[in-house]
């Protein structure tokens, strides 16, 4: 009897901690692909995953800034294609690796930091500016390349997405360590108490004396820079700059975001949940080619799973009240 | 006869707390009754059992002698009950006969809204009451106390017959506060009953027939208006005789170099320059009318609104002030009007609330928080300032307006202010916790820091301040000290007569 009550409150504690729901989805739905495949826990298969999700998992980090602070980026996808063709447009033109991929990580940050001054700046809504964006770096992007992909690049280029460092594949490398590094950021420093305030009263946080432009300006910025990480990776993996790369990716982040226990209004999220919200969304769709259901149906389970979050965490504020 | 509505022994638990244990009222026709209670009482708690937003554990709402149970809000309007919220639900873009009719519109025989029909009985409604203003501008044009009043038509029209009123008078300047009182006494003819709440004391005596008293959610008592003073209304409420609520002005100012010094600000192009000394160790009020400009030049003047032109001078020196992060760097802080909205964050915690914007004294290698030292510290200042919280990482939304107020004072001790701007400090805050924000101003300002405080409530300038900048249409018209601080001298600089 005492003991069931001492579960049943640590079940409870752990249960207000922003990390459970989403660890919660990512072990169901791990548990369930372990059942139904039998392919899908070989140290090959995972790492398969960690693969694939490492480019959603890094766009979605400069998302979670995003929405920490209650808005969004739409133009993802297309500032990671816009980055990675430059990259591979600037290398197939003779110039060396290092210069290229630094130029190309630096016209994302540099489209981030633009979004960043009109959103913060400007006064202008974040969901209109990165729309604009989304169309402006897409359309740079198809400009830049004619349409057609960038190929020919030097093999060393491969290390990106296909090497290895330290023993472990260097796309996943990439992306637990710009995780370990956001985690420290926002736990651990102002500047990410900062963004916490800014979405969770915007006005309050600028009268209390924090900078809360420079923080908006700040949040952009590094989700240019993320979105031009995982430009780099894929135009590795690829060996080819794809100037239609990335569509649709925003969505995908947004998701991982979400799925992560993020709220949208702002304040509310951890870098962790998106992690998580990646990983469930990467073995979902691994597990389900896996067991061979139609890609036209793994999108209706996938907008599905996301409801299902939503409800939950929708459901949890309305007892609070 | 049976009364119009009694509550008989409700009792209300939430995890960790009894809201309210055995309370039992009743409300006769036409009765105006006050609710009576610091906050955290449980008044709030016991409106929302009668206008069945919450569900009681125990006992019985009997209405006209009949048992009743609302299962929920939409339950307790078609019994009759109306409850006008502090916050309004009005939906601002909408006009008068738009919100009144709002989801149950009348319709001509195509299915259409018959508009000229909803406008007739809105101003038939209206009339009713006395009230004339344009119902065909969107409600947010309109003046709060006209939403209010539309809030109350709106209640009538749903055949209300008893009505809650929450702090209706709290954002009302007091002529439209009379004009609330002429409708209500109009309500009372007509033999509706009603339930209000105020912590100003003068209006339920203006107003009220009976009261009711609840401390810590037990019910303390009820009183007729006619046998009872303020004196044992306040002791009933805090449980203790408060024999002066406001700090001793003991301390001498000596008034050589002013810490802040504001010359010629002016608002926009057109508006005259203001100018005032601010001395350290002095509590100096801000005075005058609702609208008289004060909160305005507060703010111009520390960045938080841009204004025309301004010179702004600390301990001597010349300073820009452009933002309230450049104020914060040169220490002056402010503790906002609103500060629900723009005080603090609501969902995060006291520790969080409180170490917001100064991370400055706990940083390990120069970047990183030390998290134990920032809680150390948080917790120093919850205990400094008496918040009254279970834990440091309670949400600050769940604590009382009075604790809201002191987590926004402890953020800015976490910083080295020289002056602090408090506007209204005490606004929607019980009178235990209103003298103890006193107290920390004293408090501070026996320590050498400056604080400026503005103020509607006379009696609280003239009981705290040491000396006072009476304000009339945008601009200063006195400066007061010592005997010239009091009601009728302000009143008669900020009225003009």
């Amino acid at each position: 009897m005492a003991k069931e009550v001492l579960n049943d409150s640590l079940l409870k504690k752990m249960s207000k901690n922003q990390i459970f729901y989403p660890l919660l989805g990512f072990l169901a739905v791990f548990i369930f692909m372990f059942i139904v495949s039998d392919n899908f826990l070989t140290v090959n298969n995972l790492t398969n995953v960690g693969r694939q999700v490492s480019i959603n998992a890094i766009i979605a980090i400069g998302m979670t800034f995003a929405i920490l602070h209650g808005g969004i980026d739409l133009g993802v996808g297309s500032v990671m294609a816009l980055s990675g063709t430059l990259t591979a447009g600037l290398m197939a033109g003779g110039m060396a690796m290092f210069p290229a991929i630094l130029i190309g990580l630096f016209l994302g940050t540099f489209l981030g930091a633009l979004n960043g001054l009109m959103i913060a700046y400007g006064k202008m809504p974040p969901f209109i500016v990165t729309l604009a964006m989304m169309g402006i770096a897409r359309g740079f992007a198809l400009i830049y390349t004619g349409g057609y992909p960038i190929s020919g690049l030097d093999k060393a280029f491969g290390f990106f997405g296909r090497g290895t460092i330290v023993g472990i594949e260097t796309p996943i490398f990439i992306m637990l360590f710009a995780y370990l590094i956001t985690w420290v950021v926002l736990t651990y420093t102002p500047f990410g108490r900062h963004v916490y305030a800014t979405g969770g009263n915007e006005e309050a946080s600028r009268l209390s004396g924090i900078k809360t432009n420079r923080i908006l300006f700040l949040i952009y910025t590094i989700s240019g820079f993320t979105s031009a990480l995982a430009g780099l990776i894929l135009t590795s993996r690829l060996m080819s700059g794809q100037p239609n790369a990335g569509v649709g990716f925003e969505l995908d982040a947004i998701a991982a975001v979400v799925l992560g226990g993020a709220a949208m209004s702002g304040g509310k999220g951890t870098i962790i949940g998106t992690l998580l919200g990646a990983l469930l969304l990467g073995i979902l769709n691994n597990g389900l080619n896996l067991v061979g259901v139609n890609p036209y149906v793994q999108k209706v389970i996938q907008g599905v799973i996301i409801l299902i979050a939503i409800y939950i965490g929708t459901e949890k504020k309305k007892a609070r009240s | 006869m049976p009364k119009l509505l009694e509550l008989r022994g409700i009792s209300k638990s939430f995890p960790g707390i009894k809201a309210l244990d055995n309370i039992s009222l009743s409300l006769e026709k036409g009765e105006i009754h006050a609710l009576l209670g610091e906050n955290g009482a449980g008044k709030s708690t016991l409106m929302k059992i009668m206008c069945g937003v919450y569900n009681n554990d125990e006992g019985e709402i009997l209405l006209d002698g009949e048992k009743v149970v609302f299962s929920n809000y939409k339950d307790a309007i078609n019994k009759g009950i109306g409850i006008i919220f502090q916050e309004f639900s009005l939906i601002p873009y909408m006009n008068t006969v738009e919100n009144i009719f709002l989801n149950r519109e009348i319709k001509n025989k195509f299915g259409l809204i018959d508009y000229k029909t909803m406008k007739a009985e809105t101003k038939k409604l209206l009339d009713s009451l006395d009230i004339h203003f344009d119902v065909d501008v969107p409600v947010n044009t309109l003046s709060v106390a006209d939403q209010q009043f539309i809030e109350i038509s709106k209640a009538l029209s749903l055949n209300a017959r008893i009505l809650v009123l929450d702090e209706p008078t709290a954002t009302l300047t007091p002529k439209e506060a009379e004009r609330l009182f002429r409708i209500m006494r109009a309500l009372k003819e007509k033999g509706v009953g009603m339930f209000f709440i105020s912590h100003h004391l003068e209006e339920i005596f203006q107003i009220c027939d009976n009261i009711s008293v609840l401390r810590d959610g037990q019910y303390i008592g009820s009183r007729s208006i006619k046998d009872c003073n303020t004196d044992e209304l306040v002791e009933m409420m805090v449980g203790r005789k408060l024999t002066n609520t406001y700090p001793v002005k003991t301390h001498t100012i000596t008034r050589n170099a002013p810490v802040l010094e504001v010359k010629d600000l002016q608002l926009t192009k057109n508006s005259k320059p203001n100018s005032f000394k601010l001395y350290p160790g002095e509590i100096l009020g801000f005075s005058g009318l609702v609208g008289a400009g004060r909160t305005e030049l507060a703010r111009a003047m520390m960045g938080a609104d841009p204004c025309y032109k301004k010179e702004v001078f600390i301990d001597g020196r010349k300073e820009k002030l452009n933002s309230p992060s450049e104020a914060l760097e040169k220490g002056i802080g402010l503790l906002p009007e609103n500060r629900k909205v723009e005080g603090l964050i609501l969902p995060f915690s006291v520790k969080d609330n409180i170490s917001m914007n100064n991370f400055s004294k706990w940083m390990k290698a120069g970047m990183f928080i030390d998290g134990v030292q920032e809680r150390l510290t948080a917790n120093k200042i919850i205990s400094d300032v008496r918040i009254k919280t279970p834990t440091p990482d309670t949400p600050v939304m769940s604590l009382s307006g009075g604790n809201q107020q002191k987590v926004v004072i402890g953020r800015w001790l976490n910083n080295d202010c020289k002056v602090l701007i408090f506007d209204e400090p005490t606004r929607g805050i019980d009178v235990g916790a209103k003298s103890e924000i006193y107290e920390i101003m004293r408090r501070l300002t026996d320590e050498g820091m400056a604080v400026i405080m503005i103020s509607s409530e006379l009696p609280e300038i003239v009981g705290v301040c040491d000396r006072v900048e009476v304000f009339r249409e945008g601009n200063i018209v006195a400066d007061l000290t010592g005997d010239d601080i009091n009601s009728t001298t302000i009143m008669r600089y900020a009225t003009g007569n």
